[in-house]
């Protein structure tokens, strides 16, 4: 990875598990021995409204946020909540996206959202059923964010091997469900 | 070892680490997480650990325990130090016994803040208070620390100002030894000490600057105020969070300029400053919110180079929090060059439908609103103040029209009904009419006017993340204690027209709405059902057997 440093902007809604999941990667890193900075929201914000978090891994990290147009990678915990990822994006940040909807009182059409996505990202665009397949698989919508993380990190989409994520999971998440969430983590394993 | 801490997290680490004996609190983000931390761990390492009814009373028990000789941290959000100020200026001039610090976090681009856009820094001069300013989780802890070491030294309160991205940071933060506590302390009494009386007060006044004096010649030395960077003509000078976004743009550019990063926002280093910029042909002071670091360069460079061209708040905003796109610009202006935008989406103009915070599912609040809006007679006036029933002003409910701060749900009713006619009905939280709601109850009854007050008892302090308040019968600690009863305090303010209803009766609700809307007296209705977030946790920790 050299000197440049790896950022990633997680997007989604308050209650969505945004800063647990940034606590794992942000452990997952140290344990590859990366510098790390990270920057999250509370209080207010995280009332069910949007929110994003930022991640930045490499040797030498300064600032906690993600500058414009600079996100290695973008992921999407909600499907409307990727567009206001876009402007962290440029033409090779991957966008790894849950395709689950938390709608609201004047949304927009899932239709017209797809037409934006793919009017505004011209680059890799993976869209996975990530809560859907959590649900089915363990009851609980809201273990897509792990799933999500673990499948990049089984794709390579992140500087870290799945092994430092599973470590990280065992670390941050409380015992009581941690074998809930290490079973979304082995579903990513096993994803196509 | 390092391990990775967010801001809050290192500031309680360093407090622990500093060998912390007393802390007193009132949650507000994004200074929430230093409380509850230490309402899990305080029993652990032998400290004691309060959640005050207010800011000021926080302030308070924390001077009490620091004249009694006990090692103290008090811990707030910027607007709790208004509300504490009346205690803290004076608390400057009396000095400390047992060292103290104060941890006010600000929120600049106001990410949690329904007030204003606040800048504590201001506190420094009116207080005349020592102000230091961490830019990373990291230097949060040994800035901690450091407030402590310069308190025992000069019996001063210090501050550590903070902003949301330095409490909500991550990074991997070096952990050291925790030093034991104890909670024994004792007042000796000393009257010329304690007792802030004229003709004594102005003594005391000369003596906090005296001392003031004498850390500013500790600053000049401090390694906190650092000069980082290579040689050249045109130089920046910064603190806090702002430093790491100049980092970041110079990294970007390759430039290695001359920067002078303070950890000291009071006293400022002057001479340290004076010979920074002596060399220099021009300076750019990154800052964010109100530019008085740029002030003062002012004054300093007319003493030694009246050429220096001074650039700031020309180059950069007043208002909003910073990042690297917002310092990048600046620096490139000020050095002739073009700043390469990095966003690639050209023409970022789309419109993406705003998903407001809302109520939770189940929220007992959802059935308060509904019930007044059914009710509500054209025209009525709603107020409101700081918690989750802020959330009123937000679709779909829109029933908010005025917000100003903790308890302002009341007391503006009240001038309000003062002078007309007009039907008004205002909520407030359990935790803001323990907070600053009982004086403005006190004077609506004793001033004789008739708003209708609805208090939204959710039995917690729901929107910081559910701290315990007086109404709960547990304190920080989780000790059980007295249960104070809202009504019982309503009635002996003096108010004749109080029900407790649960809003879930919503027929008996809005049927006393009607009623009480009418009434020539001041009414109240006490809305009492618990947070169903909580409610949910509490059923959950009970399956876990915990």
């Amino acid at each position: 990875m050299g000197n440049k440093t790896f950022n990633i902007v997680i997007t989604g809604t308050g209650g969505q598990g945004l800063i647990t999941l940034l606590q794992i990667v942000a452990e997952a890193a140290t344990i590859e021995g990366f510098d790390v900075k990270t920057a999250e929201l509370h209080g207010l914000s995280q009332r069910g409204g949007s929110v994003n978090t930022h991640i930045r891994i490499g040797e030498k990290v300064y600032s906690p946020l993600v500058p414009l147009g600079s996100a290695d990678l973008i992921l999407s915990l909600e499907y409307l909540e990727t567009l206001r990822a876009i402007p962290y994006s440029n033409s090779k940040t991957t966008f790894l996206i849950n395709c689950y909807s938390l709608p609201f009182v004047g949304t927009i059409s899932e239709k017209e959202i797809d037409r934006r996505l793919s009017e505004l990202i011209k680059s890799d665009k993976i869209i996975i059923a990530a809560s859907e397949v959590c649900r089915k698989e363990l009851g609980k919508d809201v273990l897509g964010g792990i799933y999500l993380i673990s499948y990049a990190a089984f794709k390579g989409l992140l500087p870290i091997k799945p092994e430092s994520i599973k470590k990280a999971i065992a670390r941050i998440i409380p015992k009581k469900y941690l074998d809930i969430n290490q079973k979304a983590y082995k579903l990513a394993k096993y994803a196509n | 070892m390092k391990k990775i801490l967010l801001g809050n997290e290192a500031i309680v680490q360093g407090a622990l680490e500093a060998g912390v004996n007393f802390v007193s609190a009132y949650p507000g983000t994004p200074s929430s997480e230093i409380g509850n931390i230490f309402g899990d761990i305080a029993k652990k390492h032998g400290v004691y650990f309060e959640f005050s009814t207010n800011e000021k009373v926080a302030m308070e028990a924390s001077i009490g325990a620091s004249f009694s000789g006990l090692k103290c941290l008090v811990a707030m959000k910027n607007f709790g130090l208004n509300v504490a100020s009346e205690a803290l200026i004076p608390f400057c001039y009396t000095g400390t016994k047992g060292p103290t610090v104060i941890i006010v976090a600000d929120d600049p681009s106001c990410w949690s803040s329904g007030q204003s856009e606040q800048n504590t820094r201001a506190f420094a001069y009116l207080a005349h208070i020592p102000m230091l300013e961490p830019s990373d989780a990291q230097e949060a802890k040994d800035f901690t620390k450091l407030g402590f070491e310069i308190s025992e030294k000069y019996n001063l309160p210090v501050i550590i100002r903070i902003t949301t991205r330095v409490a909500h940071q991550r990074m991997p933060v070096e952990i050291g030894t925790i030093k034991k506590s104890s909670t024994k302390g004792k007042f000796v009494k000393d009257v010329k000490k304690y007792v802030t009386m004229p003709p004594r007060v102005l003594e005391m006044k000369e003596e906090l600057l005296e001392k003031m004096d004498k850390l500013g010649g500790d600053a000049e030395k401090s390694k906190w105020n650092v000069l980082t960077g290579g040689n050249g003509k045109i130089g920046i000078i910064t603190s806090g969070v702002s430093y790491l976004y100049i980092k970041e743009v110079l990294d970007k550019l390759g430039l290695n300029m001359p920067t002078l990063k303070l950890g000291f926002f009071n006293p400022l280093p002057r001479k340290k400053i004076s010979s920074f910029i002596k060399g220099l042909d021009k300076v750019l002071i990154v800052e964010e919110l109100e530019g008085w670091l740029e002030k003062e360069v002012n004054i300093l460079a007319k003493q030694v180079n009246p050429e220096l061209k001074i650039h700031g708040k020309d180059v950069l905003p007043i208002s909003r929090e910073f990042n690297a796109d917002i310092v990048g610009p600046a620096i490139a202006k000020i050095l002739g060059k073009k700043w390469k935008k990095s966003l690639e989406i050209g023409n970022w103009k789309l419109e993406i439908p705003k998903r407001y915070p809302r109520l939770c599912e189940g929220c007992p609040y959802w059935f308060v609103f509904s019930a007044v809006k059914e009710v509500a007679p054209e025209g009525t006036i709603f107020g409101g103040g700081i918690g989750c029933y802020m959330l009123a002003g937000f679709p779909p409910h829109g029933i908010q029209d005025y917000l100003l701060c903790m308890g302002s749900s009341i007391g503006v009713a009240h001038g309000i009904k003062k002078n007309s006619k007009q039907k008004l009905i205002t909520f407030i939280g359990d935790g803001s009419f323990f907070h600053a709601g009982i004086p403005a109850l006190i004077n609506t009854v004793y001033n004789k006017s008739n708003p209708l007050i609805i208090i939204m008892d959710n039995r917690i302090t729901a929107m910081t993340g559910h701290q315990p308040n007086p109404g709960m019968g547990k304190t920080g600690m989780g000790e059980n204690s007295e249960e104070i009863l809202i009504e019982d305090i309503v009635k002996a303010c003096g108010v004749k027209h109080v029900r407790v209803i649960d809003p879930k009766n919503i027929s008996e609700l809005k049927a006393t709405i009607k009623e009480f809307l009418d009434k020539k007296e001041v009414s109240v209705i006490v809305s009492k059902r618990i947070c169903a977030l909580w409610e949910r946790r509490l059923k959950r920790s009970e399956k876990h057997g915990k």
